[in-house]
């Protein structure tokens, strides 16, 4: 066992971690934050994307290790701080981008460093930058929605309301 | 305009804010004291004989408490099936064991052989690669067709051989429509595959057992759609536990789509493992493992024959289906291609005779079950298909075609050949929203545009109906279900009027915690956020049958609104009592009691308070409190139905297509809260056109699963899709539940994936491939392509 040590939503911690333990089970198993969430094994689904130093990353193909000193931020730490719903999130709530809630945290995750890199990105781009996170609920209509609104885009218009 | 909250509004979701901040609460996050880590070996053969399984070595690596093997469970039931189907000789399907853990032979890939458990998974994971495992392989059976011959090896030596049943309906009909087919101008017949789907919801299986030595009370945390139903087939028939000695908690569940409706080995495992070991015991799936144990969906052959008269009116309906079963029978497989698949195949069509075979068979491969839509997408396909054949043979357009044989809408209640009857509907109204929405009129002059940039652009309509809600008990009793298919519900008024109530229905998505709480808000005229949903725990909840088949609000939500109805009388005669007036004098409105023409009156929470501090209260006639139970048993089916239309365009020198729109016209009777239910519909197209365009379960001639990864398995992602335009504005209410509500959680499976396959032949024809007259799913662009290039 190793010691390992970083910034976890703004918060120095540390612990015992074998070579092998991926930074997914670090934040879920050693520090209690499970709303990062693993939803297979082949780094394909994208439920358990965190950011680590700004950038969006599978945290299940990461060792702990790796990203020891590291600025890492989860779906704990992307509201307000008052607690309120960040803009993102709330566009998520406006828009019913979500139903069971499994995939939501890495959907965010994504979709927040997508608009960081591309504040005002087109529908294609949405739907390309979330590429890497699969959905089986919501058939990714009303996230697009979400992420389009949450760029400031006007989504009154797309179908079906 | 509907109120703030109440019946008809776009609510916004009151779970949203926890599953957006990280605080869902799914089994896998649950981590109880003490617990050990379960880690299952599983088959990497087909089919073998099991000679011996040792766990010496691996009983002596680090952190290991026990290794159970099949010997462990030799004193439990096997995992039982919950349908009977009896064939149409009378005589009972042919139904194997299911053993907890393999005992003797092994039957698919990813069939458990043992279960190690250990102080943490890695040391669970690593034990399990000691032990040792000699299995004598024998022929797989892979091919449904070819299990079915005298020669074939059986999948369960036991048995007769792999027919699970031969199955007619209605079998009476059988002669007659032979005649039928006879004596017709047209005969179109077309043999398709509706191809083997994984649900994948994208939290795998998590069961976490938990055992108190000093009160015997077990507990099984897990994800399911129906904690009540796990709870009565793992405590009667496997394990032997009564219902007040075990509890069962299906926590938030991240998707369900059918594949957590069933009890299943792992389940059965920890919860005997945690008594056995005296420590609580977790399992969670790797997607790798979902592939392989997981209960799949559809995987049918069939051919499909339509007979017209001269005049284009169908005459008669008959299909031979092959309906893959798998190894063992899953909790409701039986069902699926018999009383969910057969009832449907008059569609939303007056055809007068029907006949539908099925046959279903045991292979070598995972079983298979119920998945979004459940039979009822395998009837629709083959009929959308067979229609739209019919109509190119015939050189008619296919949507006069179904315009001209559609049950009219002064013709409900409709009787079918197929034992159903519609209680409302209107086909054509929905057709007509469809060809608006979807600017059918300027289909040709977009098609043109198309083929000025080389592309070759088809449109596709199917129509669909469906049947929810699945009910009577004592008609599905007949039909061979083991269990009654009602809905529960506990209304708990609290002294100071907010609400409580337990539902027997379970939401993994669905969203009932706002629903829910709409409708009896409207109902009491209080605020929602007065009303608390609660679900998912047998502890607390009367005995419900959970969340499937597009039933919840249609059955639990009747339930729940006939439970508030007996509040309300109740409520109205403490009332009558606080204003010294008749009960019949008594009116209730927006939350206030009043006595007719007067301007007296008490208030909801008078009335609350009342009941639960009862000094001035009729106590010799009337109990205090204020809580009632309303078990609900439908009387018939709903019948959601609507019109699809896919527009799309092939690239012909890959064979690739691209959807451009996609458009539903749904009636789903009256609708509690719109942006739920289009979210619905949209998360069913996404599976539909899954299905349709990407998704295939494929098997190698040994057995072993080649699609078993979500790099080998197609799921739809964002880019696959466009916006879709969904319309629920063709509203006949059903007229047997309270709300007037059918469902409308599957309608986007079922009515799909013919609407895409549809579009694509039509643009094939359209680009002069006139000789394509079928593709199987899913329309990959290597299928499309060397359709194109087979002359």
């Amino acid at each position: 066992m190793t010691k390992v040590s970083m910034t976890v939503n703004g918060k120095s911690v540390s612990g015992e971690v074998e070579g092998r333990t991926l930074l997914s089970s670090f934040l879920r198993d050693g520090l209690g934050l499970t709303g990062t969430h693993i939803g297979c094994d082949t780094s394909q689904c994208g439920a358990c994307v965190v950011h680590v130093d700004g950038r969006a990353v599978k945290s299940c193909t990461v060792f702990a290790l790796d990203v020891a000193g590291a600025q890492v931020k989860t779906i704990e730490g992307m509201a307000n701080p008052d607690g309120s719903l960040s803009v993102l999130q709330q566009a998520f709530q406006d828009n019913h981008g979500l139903q069971c809630g499994f995939c939501t945290p890495g959907m965010v995750m994504s979709a927040a460093a997508l608009l960081a890199d591309n504040p005002s990105p087109t529908e294609a781009e949405v739907r390309h930058g979330l590429e890497g996170n699969i959905c089986r609920c919501t058939g990714y209509h009303n996230i697009v929605k979400a992420v389009l609104q949450a760029s400031g885009q006007d989504v009154s218009k797309i179908a079906a309301e | 305009m509907p109120k703030d909250g109440g019946i008809g509004a776009s609510v916004k979701r009151r779970e949203d804010v926890r599953f957006l901040t990280g605080k869902g609460r799914y089994t896998d996050d649950i981590n109880i004291r003490g617990q050990l880590y379960a880690f299952f070996l599983r088959s990497d053969v087909a089919h073998g004989r099991l000679k011996s399984v040792d766990t010496a070595a691996a009983s002596d690596m680090p952190g290991v408490v026990r290794i159970f093997t099949a010997a462990d469970f030799a004193g439990v039931g096997g995992i039982p099936c919950g349908w009977q189907v009896t064939d149409r000789f009378g005589k009972v399907m042919q139904e194997p064991k299911h053993p907890v853990l393999a005992d003797g032979k092994v039957r698919h890939v990813g069939d458990p052989i043992a279960m190690v458990v250990a102080e943490t998974l890695d040391q669970a994971r690593d034990a399990a690669e000691a032990i040792r495992v000699e299995i004598e392989e024998l022929p797989p059976v892979l091919n449904m067709k070819d299990a079915l011959k005298p020669d074939a090896p059986k999948v369960h030596d036991e048995l007769t051989s792999n027919l699970c049943y031969d199955w007619g309906f209605v079998e009476e009909n059988r002669e007659a429509v032979a005649k039928a087919f006879e004596g017709a101008a047209h005969h179109i017949t077309l043999d398709l595959v509706n191809n083997r789907l994984v649900a994948n919801p994208m939290e795998p299986r998590v069961a976490v057992g938990d055992y108190e030595d000093h009160s015997g009370m077990h507990t099984l945390y897990t994800t399911s759609q129906n904690p009540h139903v796990i709870r009565l087939l793992m405590g009667a028939f496997v394990l032997g536990i009564p219902e007040s000695k075990l509890r069962v908690v299906a926590p938030d569940v991240g998707g369900g789509f059918g594949s957590k409706i069933y009890h299943y080995a792992e389940e059965a495992a920890v919860t005997f493992a945690a008594k056995q070991v005296k420590r609580p015991v977790k399992w969670t799936a790797s997607r790798s493992e979902a592939f392989i144990s997981d209960a799949q969906g559809r995987d049918h052959l069939t051919r499909i024959e339509l007979a017209l008269d001269k005049d284009h009116n169908f005459l008669a309906l008959r299909t031979e289906t092959h309906a893959n079963m798998g190894a063992y029978l899953s909790t409701f497989a039986p069902s699926i291609p018999t009383w969910l698949h057969g009832t449907l195949m008059a569609g939303n069509y007056k055809t007068p005779l029907v006949y539908v075979n099925v046959k279903a068979v045991f292979t070598n491969t995972v079983p298979v079950d119920a998945y979004r839509g459940a039979g009822r997408p395998e009837a629709t396909y083959q009929l959308e298909r067979i229609i739209d054949k019919a109509a190119r043979e015939l050189g008619v357009d296919p949507v006069e075609l179904r315009r001209k044989n559609f049950i009219q809408p002064d013709q409900f209640p409709y009787q079918t050949p197929v034992a159903v009857v519609y209680d409302t509907g209107n086909y054509q109204a929905t057709m007509d929203k469809l060809l608006e929405l979807s600017d059918h009129a300027g289909f040709a002059a977009r098609a043109e545009e198309s083929k000025k940039r080389g592309r070759l652009r088809g449109f596709g309509i199917a129509h669909y109906i469906e049947a929810c809600g699945i009910a009577p008990s004592n008609l599905v009793g007949q039909l061979g279900a083991r269990a009654g298919l009602y809905e529960s519900a506990t209304v708990r008024v609290n002294a100071t009027g907010s609400i409580t109530i337990f539902t027997g229905s379970h939401s993994h998505g669905q969203g009932h915690e706002t629903t829910f709480a709409q409708v009896v808000a409207e109902m009491i005229g209080i605020d929602a956020s007065q009303v608390e949903i609660v679900h998912g725990d047998t502890s607390n909840s009367p005995m419900g049958m959970g969340t499937y088949g597009s039933r919840s609000l249609a059955v639990g939500g009747s339930a729940m609104v006939k439970a508030t109805n007996k509040i309300i009388n109740k409520a109205k005669k403490i009332a009558s009592h606080l204003l010294e007036a008749s009960e019949q004098d008594i009116e209730f409105k927006d939350g206030k009691f009043t006595v007719a023409g007067t301007d007296r009156s008490k208030t909801w929470v008078d009335i609350t308070l009342a009941a639960y501090v009862p000094h001035n209260y009729p106590l010799e006639s009337l109990e205090p409190g204020l809580e009632e139970t309303a078990f609900y048993d439908p009387s018939n089916f709903t019948y959601p139905a609507g019109a699809y239309g896919c527009e799309l365009e092939i690239d012909p020198d890959t064979g690739k297509v691209t959807i451009l729109a996609f458009t539903a016209a749904d009636d789903f009777g009256n609708v509690v809260n719109p942006m739920i239910v289009e979210g619905q519909v949209h998360g069913g197209l996404a599976q539909g056109i899954g299905q349709a365009m990407l998704e295939n379960c494929v098997f190698d001639e040994n057995g072993q699963l080649l699609s078993g990864s979500f790099m080998d398995y197609a799921m739809p992602r964002a880019d696959d899709l466009p916006f879709f335009k969904v319309d629920h504005s063709c509203i006949t209410p059903c007229t047997h539940n309270p709300l007037g509500v059918k469902g409308c959680g599957e309608a986007g499976a079922i009515g799909s994936p013919p609407a895409v396959v549809n579009a694509v032949i039509d643009a094939l024809q359209r680009g002069g491939y006139s000789h394509i007259d079928h593709i199987d799913m899913p329309v990959s662009p290597a299928r499309v392509w060397a359709a194109m290039h087979q002359r």
